[in-house]
């Protein structure tokens, strides 16, 4: 259960007159109707990837230049409407949950590439483009943008600046703040500010690395300019098995202690093995405790060089066994368990909640422990793939979403854990952002002050709290309404 | 100014900007000073050094994470990651020779600067992209803390990003925690002899666009007679395993032997060159004196050679390229005329500068950064009002008035 706030009865009450304004903003073109105001083809925006949460919207907007989000959120400014931005909608965390009395803006339509320079290592892509079709469109030139979030065949890369998104290979490329150049945003007031562009660094504030992963709070961002980069020359992975989730992370502390870099670094338990081995046939060990993909890049002698310098790492810690892809193809089918980890356990659990906080890598084995103690308290169910090699976990907390009593302990299991994670030194999200799930978490986080400093910054640009309000920050403090409880 | 304050703790400084508040007077911000030239002068009544707050705080090797006070000089940071073989990512520059000063630059200096060496180029990012936490005195004098110590943090806002990079006018940095990497086993340096200054950025595009890891990418406009090299010259650093870099050195090579003659330089001879560019110490060619003016322009690498051209044209400039051409930094004379012409090939190449050093004369009467726009001006100043209210930490630093 979580609050949302009370709709505006005046907004509500002005729904025909809004849908109008809005519709000559946004005529029909040729890719159909640029407003929806009907109750039916609004469902499928009732929801994003945090399913257990619906609220339809008032209506959606869906723009195709700039110059129309600009007008959107110039009309609803004037006019005191909410507005709720939305990509592809595969948050999990609830940060496109709509609001009753809101605007979603939804960017799947400013789906094109505009730029792409190899010599200056670029792309200018709008907000609509997916994450895959960007590394799509610059692959046959050796060429890939690095951050690749599991969602990435759907997920899009406005979404993905505003959750600041990771992915499995961060290790090595960073996460996407990194990995940008430019923003064009348009702030509430509805003003087209450009951000940066083919050059490294502001001279003046950051605002690129503000925006970057605010989760809508600022303003709305409609075209991207990222770096892409050189492919290297080939990739491979190897697999150990462990006999207890203690060893497996005195692994991944060996291997950084090494020296070496690997470019993925992934961390498997005993419940996701198996769930993962069911599903996928990829040859898992299901005898051990936990598994390592571990990835190196480089040619062919340098993958055997920095593989052969693993297995001898691993081999100092009584692995079960240690598979080394000697192919493309085995190296495939490695992490083919892995990349349908979700829909593995989705086969074993009518529903699961997927959480995300990040811990120091040396506290692996006491958090890990500590779950599985909570685990067994709760009567729930947990598996656990994460990114070791920077202590960004996965745990996904299996439960029935049709029993109230069975998802309310999968909150209060979940809740705990991002507890766990800030106690030992981390933090509540290491990629999937606050949404509107870990809003109420805040300030195990930060004290009050801490938020409060961070309030300003919105309101700062967003002094009327319109964009995204009810998520991030907690209700209490927010300025924008008093709240009401929705189930 | 009436002295300068050095609180030796957090707590300190919290008393410090509560009593500026408290008296309406404002405070200049810094650590060591080592980049008081840098910008524009601050008309301050006292100032605040964190230099008094020193220590490495925590350090983790096999966490690949070091925290330490903001006044911790680097070279006592560097020394520590030296002995379990790791290093800072964003080779953070010394520009002693520079500024004319003695001191090593601090940890908060170079966050509060966001100051990235020649590494910027490689995938691993801007000093900013290393910080994984900051502790920070706001002009409320509240300390507030943003990220941690873990390698993803995406809770909240990203006050460490607006932070780094404000030059102390958001807030006092008392702590930082940071990204630290494992020391590359090897390093080299192919050094291309062109003819021009398009032919340079072109062999740098194409070294970068390989797979081959180029960590560092520079042009020396006039080359470096003292290792033997003439002319025009493009820098290529390869940095990896050891027993990787006989081939990939080979393979680059490859890459950029229809760009002119290759040399191969490497040990302290990379080391000492690379080190150079980091600090800008090629543009000075021996002058030590600050008399003259120095801009940093940050562009598209293809327009890199388009701004030299045209700086050329306006004054008598010295130049040195960095990042794959689209770094490039100037020294000529302080003048008014000398800067319109930077801020206008800046303008016309869609990217961005700073004056980075000039007389106080010069400094005081220019806009030191491109202006902004009107809104985003007025976000900025909503924002500057959010973090300091009353206006006390590093008044003027980066614009009159702000």
């Amino acid at each position: 259960m979580i609050e949302l706030p009370a709709p505006d009865r005046s907004v509500l009450a002005r729904r025909e007159e809004i849908l109008a304004a809005l519709r000559t903003l946004l005529p029909p073109g040729a890719r159909g109707e640029g407003v929806i105001g009907d109750p039916i083809r609004l469902k499928p925006y009732e929801t994003d990837g945090l399913s257990a949460y619906r609220q339809p919207p008032l209506a959606v907007v869906l723009p195709e230049t700039t110059e129309q989000v600009a007008a959107v959120l110039r009309y609803c400014h004037a006019n005191r409407i909410r507005i709720v931005p939305r990509g592809a909608g595969t948050s999990l965390s609830g940060g496109a949950l709509p609001l009753e009395d809101g605007v979603v803006i939804g960017m799947m339509r400013m789906n094109r590439i505009l730029e792409v320079d190899y010599a200056d290592r670029l792309a200018v892509v709008q907000a609509g483009v997916t994450n895959i079709g960007i590394t799509q469109a610059v692959a046959a030139d050796g060429f890939f943008y690095a951050p690749d979030p599991s969602s990435q065949l759907a997920c899009m890369i406005g979404g993905n600046v505003m959750m600041n998104s990771g992915g499995a290979h961060c290790l090595k490329y960073g996460v996407t703040a990194n990995n940008l150049l430019g923003l064009t945003f348009v702030t509430i007031e509805g003003e087209v500010i450009q951000l940066g562009g083919g050059h490294l660094d502001a001279a003046g504030y950051d605002w690129l690395g503000l925006i970057t992963g605010s989760e809508g709070q600022l303003g709305i961002v409609t075209e991207v300019t990222v770096r892409i980069l050189r492919a290297a020359e080939g990739a491979r992975a190897m697999l150990g098995a462990f006999r207890s989730n203690e060893v497996a992370g005195q692994v991944v502390d060996a291997i950084i202690a090494s020296g070496i870099i690997p470019v993925a670094l992934e961390f498997m338990d005993r419940p996701a093995i198996h769930a993962c081995e069911a599903f996928a046939n990829a040859g898992y060990p299901l005898d051990a405790e936990a598994m390592l993909i571990i990835e190196v890049e480089g040619n062919l002698e340098e993958q055997d060089f920095l593989l052969g310098q693993l297995k001898e790492i691993c081999a100092r810690f009584d692995p079960i066994s240690l598979r080394v892809a000697e192919t493309a193809e085995e190296s495939l089918a490695i992490w083919k368990g892995r990349k349908g980890a979700f829909g593995a356990v989705g086969r074993i659990s009518p529903d699961y909640l997927c959480m995300d906080g990040t811990i120091p890598t040396g506290e692996l084995p006491h958090v890990l422990r500590r779950m599985g103690e909570m685990s067994e308290a709760y009567g729930l169910k947990v598996a656990n793939i994460f990114h070791a090699g920077d202590g960004n976990l996965h745990p996904l907390i299996m439960f029935d979403a049709n029993d109230p009593v069975s998802f309310g302990k999968a909150e209060a299991f979940g809740a705990d854990i991002l507890k766990l994670c800030v106690e030992v030194g981390g933090c509540l999200t290491g990629e999937h952002g606050v949404g509107v799930e870990k809003r109420d978490l805040m300030p195990v986080q930060f004290l009050p002050h801490e938020l409060a400093q961070q309030r300003r910054i919105k309101s700062a640009f967003d002094p009327l709290w319109l964009l995204n309000p009810a998520k991030v920050f907690p209700l209490e403090g927010n300025p924008a309404f008093a709240p009401q409880a929705v189930a | 100014m009436n002295g300068v304050m050095v609180p030796a703790d957090e707590a300190g400084v919290v008393e410090a900007v509560r009593q500026a508040v408290a008296d309406h007077a404002p405070l200049a911000v810094e650590g060591n000073g080592t980049k008081r030239g840098m910008l524009r002068p601050v008309q301050a009544a006292r100032g605040l050094s964190t230099s008094g707050l020193r220590g490495i705080t925590l350090y983790k090797p096999a966490e690949m994470v070091l925290a330490a006070r903001a006044g911790t000089p680097i070279p006592e940071i560097e020394a520590a990651l030296a002995e379990h073989g790791q290093m800072l990512i964003g080779e953070p520059p010394d520009f002693s020779a520079l500024f004319g000063t003695s001191l090593p630059a601090t940890l908060g200096g170079i966050v509060a600067t966001n100051l990235t060496g020649p590494r910027r180029i490689a995938s691993s990012g801007a000093v900013r992209d290393q910080v994984l936490g900051v502790r920070a005195v706001t002009g409320h004098a509240e300390l507030v803390r943003s990220g941690g110590r873990v390698h993803k943090d995406v809770t909240g806002l990203d006050l460490r990003k607006l932070l780094a990079g404000s030059h102390g006018t958001l807030g006092v940095l008392t702590e930082i925690t940071l990204k630290v990497l494992p020391r590359p086993g090897g390093a080299l340096t192919l050094a291309v002899a062109v003819e021009t200054l398009e032919q340079a950025v072109a062999a740098l595009s194409a070294g970068l666009g390989s797979p081959f890891g180029v960590s560092g990418a520079a042009v020396l406009p006039d080359g470096e007679p003292a290792l033997g090299l003439h002319g025009p010259t493009a820098l290529l650093r390869l940095e990896d395993v050891a027993e990787f870099l006989p081939h990939r050195s080979a393979a680059l090579r490859g890459v950029l032997a229809g760009f002119g003659g290759v040399t191969l330089l490497e040990g302290e001879a990379s080391g000492m060159l690379w080190r150079a560019v980091r600090d800008a110490r090629l543009l000075l060619g021996g002058t030590a004196g600050t008399e003259e003016a120095v801009w940093r322009l940050s562009v598209r690498p293809k327009a890199g050679p388009g701004v030299a051209a045209a700086l050329r044209a306006a004054f008598q400039a010295r130049l040195l390229l960095d990042w794959g051409g689209g770094l490039v930094w100037v020294a000529g004379p302080a003048t008014a005329a000398a800067h319109e012409a930077v801020v206008w090939a800046a303008q016309a190449a869609g990217g961005t500068f700073t004056l980075f050093r000039a007389p106080d004369s010069l400094r005081a009467s220019v806009a030191v950064l491109p202006e902004e726009p009107a809104p985003l001006a007025a976000i900025g100043a909503r924002v500057k009002a959010a973090m300091d209210p009353g206006g006390v930490l590093n008044p003027g630093r980066m614009r009159a008035g702000g």
